[in-house]
């Protein structure tokens, strides 16, 4: 589903470089990127959803090569990803159902489909009963379901999350973190970006760990060669 | 284009003042260069009147036959640069010449003969009211054997025409320069709209909206912006004009508004800048995040 083919990214400023960088995440795989700030996972997660180009090496994303991609094809891309933030990245002056419709609407699905398929995303993350409240009339952990049922409405195979627990307190965080789980089980591959470490030892989910742009630590053993 | 005309109205619904800002400098950019426009178009038009004016004038010789005067006007009124020819007898001059010049009355009263020659009065077409087109058929008159003189002024023809020229190329100039700060202020106001939305442009990209959706509400918003900028101009414009005229006094001087065409002409403009102006500042951002 995701291929890293010997990546290295740099920066002029330095931080959150890559060096060499190869891994695969197969359908359906519950991946951690852990590691100190700067050490590299947001940058990952930037060249998965084609924010960033490698400077060198391939990255593959559902048959797709990210750095070959024409302008026209990235929010083809886009639109197999779903993407979450540590800051929801919400629009606040639109209800939660119309933020969740947004995603459809920009992608041109038929406005038909758009009412049914908010209300089953917004479902899926236990928020039916607050689809017109706006952002700000919502917690921190609420206003997160809302951008994983933006993330969620196009049926992505692909859910990147990064540091989404960053900005929540613990009660919260658990009910994100089981609902992304949820999410998995159903057999969408999720990346999850984070510094709780409480989280990651909870589960028996694959960790990459991040050190100064490299891979240090691979709970699959064999970076770059499992599940081929 | 149901989903791009909604964004666009809840974008003038949510800022309503970022919005009528850039309506107002919009519409202030134009109404600048509508009224200089304005001036322009009278300066011209003034102009236009006193090159009316420019005439030859052929005197004729005392006792020149009748048909020889009528076959030389069909001949002369047949020349390319001619509008019109008038025969003035010696008695019209002279009848002329009792009203006209008033502190001669009582002279030209107690004449015994007429002094005065009978003449052809050459109109010119638009075109030909120059200095060297007047020359031209002055001296083509001179050649007539029964043609004493040929006037036209010479010297206050080639003044209007140094003056019609320099206006020509002061209110192109100018007028230029009134457009160029038009187009400035409007692409400052329209990458102050896109910068706001900076925020929901990032997440427009993120779900995969592709950069043609993003940048059309942007472009009917800038129109809109234009067009609405544009009207408001030519309101400030009607406005200032028909306080001039009647702080001036309307029978003083037959001053002119911008006819039905340049009006459209002027929304048209305004819509367009709005256009291209959103066009420029969202390609730029596009490009840049």
């Amino acid at each position: 589903m995701i291929r890293f083919a010997r990546v290295t990214k740099t920066y002029s400023s330095g931080t959150g470089a890559l060096r060499d960088v190869s891994f695969h995440v197969p359908k359906g795989q519950f991946v951690f990127l852990t590691g100190h700030s700067g050490a590299g996972k947001s940058t990952i997660l930037s060249l998965i959803s084609a924010h960033e180009a490698p400077t060198s090496g391939e990255v593959r994303v559902a048959g797709l090569n990210v750095h070959t991609l024409g302008a026209g094809e990235v929010p083809k891309l886009r639109r197999r990803l779903g993407i979450v933030f540590q800051d929801f990245r919400l629009l606040e002056y639109r209800t939660a159902e119309e933020n969740v419709a947004f995603a459809l609407e920009v992608t041109g699905v038929p406005e038909r489909m758009i009412p049914g398929r908010v209300t089953r995303a917004l479902t899926q993350v236990g928020l039916a009963g607050k689809a017109r409240a706006y952002p700000h009339e919502m917690s921190g952990g609420e206003q997160q379901r809302v951008a994983i049922a933006r993330a969620l409405v196009n049926d992505p195979p692909i859910i990147l999350a990064d540091e989404p627990t960053g900005n929540l307190d613990e009660r919260a965080t658990k009910g994100v973190f089981q609902l992304l789980r949820d999410i998995n089980a159903g057999g969408t591959s999720v990346i999850m970006a984070t510094h709780n470490l409480d989280l990651v030892r909870e589960t028996h989910y694959r960790v990459l760990e991040l050190k100064q742009g490299e891979i240090v630590y691979d709970s699959a053993d064999e970076p770059g060669e499992e599940d081929l | 284009m149901r989903l791009v005309t909604r964004e666009v109205l809840l974008s003038f619904r949510r800022t309503p003042l970022l919005s009528s800002l850039s309506v107002a400098a919009i519409a202030f950019a134009l109404f600048t260069t509508g009224l200089y426009f304005l001036v322009s178009l009278n300066f011209r038009s003034a102009l236009e009147g006193l090159a009316e004016r420019v005439e030859v004038v052929a005197f004729l010789m005392r006792g020149t036959p009748a048909e020889s005067v009528t076959l030389a006007s069909q001949d002369i009124a047949a020349f390319p640069e001619v509008e019109s020819v008038d025969f003035v007898s010696e008695d019209q001059a002279l009848a002329r010449a009792r009203v006209e010049l008033e502190e001669f009355r009582e002279a030209y009263q107690d004449l015994a003969t007429n002094p005065l020659p009978a003449s052809l009065e050459i109109r010119l077409k638009p075109p030909y009211r120059t200095a060297e087109a007047a020359g031209a058929v002055a001296d083509r008159l001179a050649g007539y054997p029964f043609i004493s003189d040929v006037r036209f002024g010479r010297d206050w023809v080639q003044r209007l025409d140094r003056i019609r020229r320099l206006a020509t190329v002061v209110q192109l100039v100018i007028g230029l320069a009134f457009a160029l700060v038009a187009v400035a202020t409007i692409g400052v106001t329209i990458r102050l709209t896109v910068l706001q939305r900076a925020r929901e442009i990032a997440i427009m990209r993120l779900v995969g909206a592709t950069n043609a959706f993003i940048r059309s509400p942007f472009l009917l918003e800038g129109a809109l912006k234009g067009l609405l900028g544009g009207v408001l101009a030519l309101l400030l414009c009607w406005a200032s004009f028909s306080a001039f005229r009647t702080g001036l006094g309307a029978e003083l001087v037959d001053l002119q508004f911008f006819s039905g065409g340049e009006m459209l002409l002027m929304a048209g403009f305004g819509t367009l800048l709005g256009l291209v102006g959103s066009l420029l500042s969202v390609g730029r951002h596009l490009k840049a995040v």
